[in-house]
């Protein structure tokens, strides 16, 4: 195998909760990405799969920590321990970030042209009038029609889909290697969606990017994703290629989530819902922490399971794929 | 799947239903066009019949939910609920009427009054339609709260202390309180984790099925739709473009509208 683009280890991520309590959002989080690759991570709100993007750009904010002990190498370097000057010209230059929220994280006094051209500026201290040539390709590149005049726009001017891939185009501006996106069409129409999900894959592969698709949307993870990250309670739950995750799911939360999601076509009499609520960072649950939810929880389950290696690139963190289960 | 047959006739019915929101000059600039959010749209619902009604935002289905509980007034058209002509009716008979119309929300955040205890959200719509009062009426709010599968402990505390799928069952106790025949439902699941959305939707299922409840289920999930519905509508730019049976509008889309709309759907394949 290539070396990994990026290989985050044993990340942990901690917030303060109400009341001074200790949140781990991210507990113990290991895995890799190859060039070119696209890994989707899923997992319902509060697993910690944003928190993990957050981490690997350093954007969490004080009194958010992350711990000691976590390593994060991107590009052969160690991202924990640069110095935020050096942090800086990889973020948003390196590894690029697309948000769920195109319009909160545009600025409304400013033209879209002007905003993507502003990345040049900053990132390679290009001359205003090649930022803006510069920008109007990229425009282009994520599909504005007659991008040198639309570069023009207003942010309010445009559709929330248009917008979205405004925020691409600024992603893309300097080539990163890494894209990580963040429930990128989550506010947008199903056919927006598909869209705009394209025009990532198309720009992926003429740029050679890989690709971090963080989603709540099993269709999606299956439609894009090589390889899946499935996320619970702050913990990966299971990780596999992504035809073997949908035909052959091993962790129980996996299984129960993919009976849980009404599917097109495969209409059921009844959806198997899981029981329970979603556990909070500031109570995650001892021992397993799917364990209260789950239908197959034994007495082992006490004892938090490890992630056990079940095949060449499957990982399951469940005490039923234990190498000698008993 | 087997769906019991609604029986025949009925119960909510919409003849060329529009509304227009007039022309809006605005401080500077200038003046936005009139909008005509929903056009020249006919539907019925059967008793304990649930008709799926999708679209993309701004499509004017949310629009079409409230001009039929007449939350809005509609521009033209006719509303016939349990054959009485809801936009005639007068303040008093059309809140008589409402008892039987309830709406359920898509934010379980923003929809409950955060400073009222659930029971007291609960005991409303049973105290202001006059149904029960004192133990009576304490004892009604347990058994909604049972139906929609929460302790009757909850009844004493405040809605910031529930999870989103918790707030929903809230809100679903709420709508049931005054024993209404017909639930618009916009978006009750959409803001909901995967996990907890099947939770919710088995439950509105299973309601319908032992109060003999009729929906319009507005969503923009199709998947969800085609699991609870027995019909659909797909409402594009205000208007309905194709209706049919729910099977058949998923196995064979007429519409170039709907058959775009289908193939977008991410699919899982095992």
């Amino acid at each position: 195998m290539t070396e990994p683009l990026l290989a985050v280890t044993d990340l942990r991520t901690t917030f303060r909760a109400a009341g001074g309590r200790r949140a781990r959002a991210v507990d113990g989080v290991s895995f890799t990405v190859a060039p070119e690759e696209t890994v989707g991570i899923v997992g319902e709100s509060g697993c910690g799969k944003s928190v993990t993007a957050l981490s690997i750009l350093r954007l969490i904010r004080a009194p958010g920590v992350i711990e000691a002990g976590s390593r994060i190498a991107f590009e052969s370097r160690d991202l924990l321990t640069l110095p935020e000057r050096e942090m800086r010209a990889i973020r948003g230059a390196r590894i690029a970030m697309v948000f769920q929220e195109p319009m909160t994280s545009l600025d409304p006094v400013l033209t879209i042209g002007a905003q993507v051209a502003e990345v040049a500026r900053v990132h390679a201290g290009a001359s205003k009038r090649a930022a803006w040539a510069q920008a109007v390709e990229a425009l282009q590149a994520v599909g504005f029609p007659d991008a040198a005049a639309r570069a023009r726009d207003y942010p309010h001017h445009l559709s929330g889909g248009m917008r979205q891939r405004a925020m691409i185009a600024m992603a893309i501006m300097m080539r990163p290697a890494l894209l990580i996106a963040d429930e990128p069409t989550t506010a947008l129409d199903v056919t927006t969606q598909a869209q705009i999900l394209g025009t990532l894959a198309a720009l992926q592969s003429s740029m050679r990017m890989s690709m971090l698709l963080i989603t709540h949307d099993l269709g999606i993870v299956a439609e894009r994703a090589q390889r899946v990250i499935v996320m619970y309670a702050g913990q990966i739950v299971e990780e596999a290629p992504v035809r073997e995750l949908f035909a052959a799911p091993r962790h129980p939360y996996t299984r129960a989530l993919l009976a849980a999601v009404p599917r097109l076509g495969a209409r059921r009499e009844r959806l198997e819902a899981i029981p329970g609520q979603v556990p909070s960072a500031d109570a995650w649950p001892d021992g397993c922490r799917f364990r209260a939810r789950c239908a197959q929880a034994f007495d082992r389950c006490d004892t938090a399971p490890p992630l056990y290696q079940i095949g060449d690139a499957h990982r399951s963190r469940c005490h039923l794929d234990a190498p000698a289960a008993p | 799947m087997t769906v019991a047959t609604p029986p025949a006739g009925p119960l909510l019915s919409v003849r060329a239903l529009s509304k227009r929101f007039p022309p809006r000059r605005a401080l500077f600039g200038e003046t936005a066009p009139e909008v005509v959010a929903v056009d020249d749209v006919s539907l019925e619902i059967g008793p304990g019949e649930t008709l799926g009604l999708v679209g993309e935002s701004g499509s004017g289905k949310t629009t079409l939910g409230r001009c039929i509980l007449r939350l809005l007034e509609p521009s033209a058209g006719a509303v016939t609920f349990a054959e009485q002509d809801l936009l005639a009716l007068d303040a008093e008979p059309l809140r008589a009427l409402r008892r039987e119309m309830q709406l359920v929300f898509q934010d379980p955040f923003a929809s409950l009054d955060p400073r009222m205890t659930v029971g007291a959200i609960v005991r409303e719509g049973i105290t202001i339609h006059r149904l029960a009062e004192g133990a009576a009426a304490d004892a009604r709010v347990a058994r909604l709260l049972d139906e929609v599968g929460l302790p009757k402990e909850v009844a004493a505390r405040y809605p910031h202390e529930f999870s989103g799928g918790q707030r929903q069952r809230i809100g679903i106790a709420r709508a049931l309180a005054v024993e209404p025949r017909f639930i618009v439902c916009d978006e009750p699941v959409s803001s909901l984790d995967v996990s907890v959305q099947a939770q919710v939707i088995n439950l509105l299922r299973d309601l319908q099925r032992t109060r003999g409840l009729a929906y319009l289920f507005i969503a923009h999930d199709l998947s969800v739709v085609e699991h609870i519905a027995h019909r659909v509508a797909v409402m594009y730019r205000g208007r309905i473009v194709e209706s049919a049976p729910t099977r058949d509008l998923f196995a064979a889309p007429q519409e170039p509208y709907t058959q775009q709309l289908l193939a977008a759907v991410p699919r899982m394949r095992a």
